[in-house]
């Protein structure tokens, strides 16, 4: 008889989720599943509503990242009413998701995979937290608050709150930046930026300690798509997304938002309340793509920051040019960091940036638009039918997460066969599952457009189908 | 009969003018009785009972918009008993429909809130009907969107009584009361809509708003209607 285990609330990660693994009569690991459980909504009932308010009701999605479904409602909106912002509410929200890039990727790695990486896989899960960390490695505790707190200051500045800014609006923004705000936020650029550079080589030095992680941890071919500039370089607010294969040639360009559909295939999947976005011209379950930090860096043929690219240099002089191991979604993560703290300084030294004009008013001039950012995570799209009169008809999101859904569950798989041994359970190896989860720091609460706190599970199943163990 | 009585509020002996409701009166010295339909300038309705009042000598609690002042009477403003009562009503608004307050228009300049908060509504203690309720946004300027309407009436008073157009009214029966405009259409086809906006301007709450407002923009000016009140009864 063969089992199964199932891993009930991955811990460490934002959202809901389970992951079974299947066992044969030997106990070696047959096949692995990625849950996502929790229930979706908010595309049904926002029908009816003015298309206006969707910045609003979207950016309540998450808590971790509202930013995001803000501006890319926002963009779906603008699209909407079809006009261009003024310049100035362009450099404004590309500013504010900066902020927020920097305080979601602090986040992610210092308080949701530094316990991993820096107390070890297989150190004492009782301490293996935010906490622990605090306890063994203070400065860098010290630095990820630091850090963070960094990003959502500089939101609160400019948005006027930390959570979820009415900020920014169909059109542009509601609020010019003032001079004071500027400079505040300048003062504190040294300090963030030299946080980011001391983790990047703390990172660097622990590199070499994780090798079977490495080669494991969702390494695998696949497409890998990110928003890019007509150059080439990494953007996070706008652009054309870019898909390339795993040996980094270019597979499709999405030049046109509206035109997601035409790459974007979405399959629904059994198991799951996520559903599985696949390159279109693959087709289904082979169009696989990755989003999130290590595609965006496949993608970019440079970061444009001085900095950044540097760091960038080095990661493919380490890992090549394109980098197919999930685990260096971290390393990616944290050049990312460095990049947007980087383009907030360039932002902030624009004088246009402190232009009054900050908002364009209209009606609806199309009665479909659709809004493509990179949230943290990855390629966040928000698409939207109205009527004439303002009203959503129809509303479409696919978030980060979605996009990566295939590969986290080819990930899991990978990782499960490799360390998971039914026969002798061992906590280390089942962290390591829900560990390369986290690697892609998903965010399920986004996925299914639900809320939810961190928590995950694990689950166990044998051959014949019984639940041998839950996490 | 003399044309000033004297009342006390609270134990405060207060002149009133004969004819002035109890709030007027109140608040003509400053003093603060929770209102919510009541709109200076339009006429009173007693609809949403939250400026009930003790008088001496009368068992039950009457709304202080609609009664007029009495010589001699006592009025009590707030006691326990009146602000369980008022804690009450506005719970009871709130689970009647859906106001989502951080998505709404309206979010921080509503009166309902303010008025929530200032009392010391902190939760609601009934379940929440979640009924569907119909968002009309066909006018070209303004929406209504009955989830945040709290049937006070004021938009229906003040487009018959100072625009002259009486564009709106209130139809259905008990829970099931909404808002209509003319004979049940949509907004737009209003044959006698001025679009003024005087309704949008004198609603409490997010339900009716100018378009393209984004959540907590939409700040109104309910006082500038009491005022084109006032200086249209001094040309008058
Ligand atoms: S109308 Fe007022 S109480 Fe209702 S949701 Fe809006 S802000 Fe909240
Ligand atoms: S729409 Fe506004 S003014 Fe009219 S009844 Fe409803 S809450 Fe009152
Ligand atoms: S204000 Fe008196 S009943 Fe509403």
């Amino acid at each position: 008889m063969g089992q199964t285990i199932r891993i009930h609330h991955v811990t460490r990660i934002e959202g809901h989720a389970r992951i079974d693994i299947h066992l044969d009569e030997a106990g070696k690991v047959r096949s692995t599943q990625f849950h996502v459980t929790q229930v979706r909504g908010f595309e049904k009932f926002t029908e009816g509503r003015p298309y206006y308010e969707m910045p609003a009701i979207t950016a309540r999605i998450c808590g971790i990242c509202p930013v995001s479904h803000l501006l890319a409602s926002a963009k779906a909106c603008d699209a909407v009413m079809a006009v261009q912002i003024p310049e100035a509410a362009r450099l404004l929200r590309e500013l504010l998701h900066c902020a927020q890039f920097v305080q979601s990727h602090a986040l992610s790695f210092f308080y949701l995979s530094a316990p991993d990486l820096l107390l070890g896989f297989d150190s004492d899960p009782a301490a293996r937290n935010v906490l622990g960390l605090i306890e063994k490695h203070p400065e860098a505790a010290r630095d990820g608050i630091a850090l963070r707190r960094f990003g959502q200051q500089t939101i609160e500045r400019l948005a006027g709150e930390r959570v979820h800014p009415a900020w920014v609006v169909p059109g542009g923004v509601n609020k010019a930046m003032s001079v004071d705000t500027r400079d505040l936020i300048l003062s504190d650029l040294p300090l963030a930026h030299s946080i980011i550079r001391r983790t990047l080589r703390l990172f660097k030095s622990m590199l070499d300690q994780f090798p079977a992680e490495s080669e494991v941890f969702g390494n695998m071919p696949t497409l890998h798509a990110g928003l890019v500039d007509a150059d080439g370089r990494l953007q996070i607010y706008d652009g054309m997304v870019r898909f390339i294969d795993s040996a980094g040639k270019t597979a499709g360009r999405i030049t046109r938002p509206r035109e997601y559909a035409k790459w974007i295939g979405e399959a629904a999947m059994p198991d799951s309340y996520l559903k599985a976005p696949y390159f279109k011209p693959l087709g289904y379950p082979e169009g696989i793509y990755r989003v999130g930090p290590l595609a965006r860096l496949n993608v970019a043929e440079s970061c444009g920051t001085s900095d950044a690219d540097r760091e960038l240099l080095e990661y493919r002089q380490r890992l090549g040019r394109v980098v197919n191991g999930s685990f260096f979604y971290h390393y990616a993560r944290l050049i990312e960091a460095l990049y947007a703290i980087e383009r907030m300084e360039e932002l902030l030294h624009l004088p246009e940036i402190l232009d009054k004009h900050v908002r364009a008013e209209a009606g609806v001039n199309s009665l479909e638009g659709v809004g493509i950012i990179e949230a943290p995570r990855g390629v966040l799209i928000h698409h939207y039918r109205v009527n004439e009169q303002g009203a959503i008809t129809g509303a479409n999101l696919i978030v980060a997460t979605g996009h990566n859904n295939l590969a986290i569950n080819h990930s899991v798989q990978q990782v499960a066969e490799r360390f998971v041994d039914g026969m002798k359970l061992q906590e280390g190896a089942l962290n390591r599952v829900n560990a390369v989860v986290r690697a892609y720091d998903p965010c399920l609460s986004c996925s299914t457009h639900a809320f939810g706190k961190p928590a995950y599970r694990l689950r166990l199943v044998g051959a014949g189908g019984e639940v041998i163990e839950e996490t | 009969m003399p044309d000033r009585v004297s009342i006390r509020i609270d134990g405060e002996l207060i002149h009133a003018k004969l004819g002035q409701t109890i709030l007027e009166a109140a608040s003509a010295t400053g003093k603060f009785i929770p209102s919510l339909c009541h709109l200076k300038g339009l006429k009173p309705v007693g609809a949403c009972r939250l400026c009930l009042v003790e008088v001496a000598g009368v068992g039950r609690l009457l709304p202080s918009c609609t009664t007029p002042v009495q010589d001699g009477m006592a009025v009590t403003t707030r006691s326990e008993r009146l602000d369980h009562y008022r804690r009450m009503i506005l719970e009871l608004i709130f689970a009647e429909r859906n106001h989502i307050c951080a998505v709404c228009v309206s979010n921080n300049h509503c009166e309902l809130q303010a008025l929530a908060k200032r009392l010391g509504v902190t939760h609601v203690r009934f379940p929440y009907s979640y009924p569907k309720a119909p968002v009309d946004a066909t006018h070209r300027q303004f929406v209504l969107d009955q989830n945040r309407c709290i049937l006070c009436t004021r938009c229906v008073r003040v487009c018959a009584e100072v625009e002259g157009a009486h564009v709106w009214d209130v139809g259905g029966r008990g829970v099931g009361s909404r808002l209509v405009c003319e004979l049940n259409r949509n907004w737009a086809e209003s044959r006698s809509c001025t679009s003024c906006g005087k309704c949008v301007q004198s609603c409490p709450t997010g339900a009716l708003a100018a378009k393209g407002y984004a959540a907590e923009e939409m700040v109104k000016r309910a006082e500038t209607i009491s005022r084109l009140v006032e200086a249209k009864g001094a040309r008058a």
